[in-house]
């Protein structure tokens, strides 16, 4: 069956399912999210108004058979944190189930004329629009386990937590994982905003009996699955045993402090004295003493890499899943905490709250900057939480992220880029995330163009960390060849793999034309990520960005970063280079 | 001369002895590269993709100086 388009009016409450038109039938996940705000969602109009839309879109091979790693969902509008086009990128189990139910696309657009809160149930049968008043209020851990109560086949649950009902600018989308806990987040940009501003507070995703996903090619499918998978299973990094199952993303801890790159006690050092101690080896530590959580957790079902893990408290109680690198860097280094238990704690409100833990951790360090606390306060941070569930004056501002606590606290040391805080790696001392950093279309944001792997872990090549000289290519090759993958539904860490082994990204590129039944060759990758970074910049333009919005932070230019002392030196040509291509072609 | 060396991740297997993040403090000969040491402590060098000296990459064959602080780092990558 032909893939359809399901546009939910909340205005009307309506549903419908529609044919995809020609311009984006190529398109899936953040292709074709991307297509869909460009045409349909005004540039200039406000994030949180009536003309924004959510759109929702598994990838090209979400929901096939035994393709590797495969679950991931593509969440697109226009962003309340960052006024840019927005795609935010969430495992889980929703991607799989909306791939199977036969829908490329779930556009939400409109806003109830009577002011309630409702919740969608979609399922082969179509869209039950159901009262959510009893729901309001509720944090992701309950609406989730509400929702497995009252719906057969454990279904997919999208939400937002209280911080989404607010309407707050880091409010996050939540996926439930294969234990239904809230873990999953499309978590950067706001987008859980977006999706309150529609006045739906949940999404319901039962696939059972539906149609699956189409394969046009299958031999050419199997043959690139097999291909990707023995690529995923033989390398280092995304083998059983290897440094991600083993550890999780939390593996780079110590070895980014050890590049003198970790950001700390809000990006004023590039190394934490405590980086052990929050790091994926006592991750796994504390899992195997405490005999209690797991490392090597899948988020998704048919997940071979299995990063993910579930961290125990002391009494062998679940405090929170998963505890990332980004988590672990922001709520503990850059807010100098050095208490694992603390940042599972932290975690765990986030999740439940719905709030993006990166932005949140970079805004409670920005807090401790301006004197709210003192860094270090794991207490203190912990108990800021509880301002935002209360929804006090202070918790709402917390609730907005970097940019709007920086400036009700007087700071000058704001680590932001087109109004998004930035991940966990300091672009003084790794020049080329700088590069993505400041370019991105989405505001800084590593997944967009993760140039760490060839700057510091020798993962499809090795380049010095230190200079700049061609890093504008290589912001650009990254940036251009996750645009695609981001597209197809693979988890972004079967780059890993696939950028050493190159019969892996000839099997990515063979499963991807399997379903859609192309003739697609290696070098499309890049030009078809391209497409959809051109669609995306000229969104941002038209919604008022310029090359003047490349830009670092000013601080980083005069503040230099220990342990190597470096500032960020990099002529705004340079940067002016990554995207110079998109009004020459 | 005297040099200071952490191992990571699905190293650590070969210094069992090494809490996390911590350093073992060696005398090592004048001349002694990277790789030698390596070979010294019982890492396999196909499990070493990343050498450091004092934060910056260091190749196999460049020789350790006194005082180095020196981590080796198997495959890792993520976010």
């Amino acid at each position: 069956m032909t893939r359809k388009i399901l546009r939910i009016n909340m205005t009307d409450l309506t549903a419908t399912y529609e044919d995809i038109p020609e311009k984006w039938a190529k398109w899936a996940g953040r292709g074709l999210t991307s297509a869909i705000v460009f045409d349909e969602v005004d540039p200039t109009c406000h994030p949180l108004g009536p003309n924004n839309k959510l759109v929702i879109a598994p990838g090209w091979v979400s929901g096939t058979p035994a393709a590797p790693s495969n679950g991931r969902t593509s969440f697109g509008g226009k962003s309340p944190l960052t006024g840019t086009i927005k795609e935010s990128n969430s495992g889980g189990l929703s991607s799989q189930k909306i791939a199977k139910l036969g829908i490329a696309a779930i556009i939400i657009e409109g806003q109830p004329k009577d002011g309630k809160w409702y919740y969608l149930f979609i399922n082969k049968d179509g869209v039950k629009f159901e009262d959510a008043s009893d729901l309001l209020g509720k944090g992701m851990e309950e609406v989730d386990r509400i929702m497995w109560e009252r719906y057969d086949h454990k279904p997919a649950v999208i939400g937002i937590g209280p911080v989404g009902e607010i309407l707050a600018a880091n409010a996050g989308i939540s996926v439930n994982d294969p234990e239904n806990n809230p873990g999953r987040y499309a978590g950067r940009g706001g987008l859980g905003a977006v999706m309150g501003a529609r006045h739906v507070k949940a999404i319901v995703v039962d696939d059972k009996g539906g149609p699956g996903v189409e394969i046009k090619d299958m031999a050419l499918f199997k043959k690139g699955r097999k291909k990707l998978t023995n690529a995923i299973l033989a390398h280092d990094l995304t083998k059983p045993g290897g440094g991600l199952n083993a550890y999780g993303t939390d593996v780079l801890m110590n070895i980014i402090n050890e590049a003198g790159g970790l950001p700390t006690r809000n990006f004023s050092s590039g190394q934490f004295e405590g980086a052990a101690k929050i790091s994926g080896e006592m991750i796994a530590e504390m899992v195997e003493k405490r005999k209690a959580g797991m490392t090597g957790h899948a988020c998704h079902p048919g997940c071979v890499i299995q990063c993910s893990n579930i961290y125990p408290g002391p009494d062998g109680s679940i405090i929170a899943s998963p505890i990332e690198y980004e988590t672990a860097f922001a709520l503990g280094a850059n807010c100098g905490i050095d208490d694992l238990d603390f940042v599972a704690m932290m975690t765990k409100e986030c999740n439940d709250l719905g709030l993006d833990t990166i932005e949140m951790g970079n805004t409670i360090a920005v807090a401790m900057d301006g004197g709210l606390l003192e860094f270090g306060d794991k207490e203190g941070a912990l108990a800021l939480f509880d301002e935002i569930r209360n929804n006090t004056p202070l918790g709402r501002i917390l609730a907005n992220g970097v940019e709007a606590t920086a400036q009700m606290f007087g700071v000058h040391r704001v680590p932001t880029v087109k109004g998004q805080s930035m991940p966990a790696y300091e672009p003084r001392a790794i020049k080329g995330i700088g590069f993505t950093y400041a370019t991105s279309t989405m505001g800084a944001d590593h997944t967009s163009g993760y140039t760490i792997a060839p700057e510091i872990a020798g993962v499809g090549g090795k380049v010095d960390p230190m200079t700049y000289e061609g890093k504008a290519d290589l912001s650009l090759a990254f940036q251009a060849t996750t645009a695609f993958i981001d597209s197809s539904g693979y988890c972004l860490f079967i780059a890993f793999p696939i950028l050493d082994i190159a019969e892996g990204f000839e099997g990515m590129v063979e499963s991807v034309a399997g379903v859609m039944g192309w003739d697609l060759k290696a070098e499309d990758v890049v030009e078809l990520g391209k497409e959809v970074l051109k669609m995306e910049r000229l969104f941002n333009e038209r919604a008022g960005f310029t090359n003047l919005d490349d830009r670092l932070p000013e601080f980083m230019r005069y503040e230099p970063l220990p342990p190597h002392n470096v500032v960020w030196d990099v002529p705004d040509e340079e940067l002016d280079k990554v995207y110079a291509w998109v009004h020459e072609d | 001369m005297q040099v200071e060396v952490r191992v990571f991740a699905t190293l650590r297997q070969y210094l069992p002895d090494l809490g996390i993040g911590e350093a073992k403090v060696m005398d090592v000969p004048e001349g002694t590269t990277f790789a030698q040491l390596r070979d010294m402590l019982g890492l396999p060098a196909d499990e070493v993709k990343i050498i450091m000296r004092n934060g910056i990459h260091v190749e196999p064959d460049d020789v350790v100086q006194d005082g180095d602080r020196i981590a080796f780092i198997p495959a890792v990558a993520g976010g």
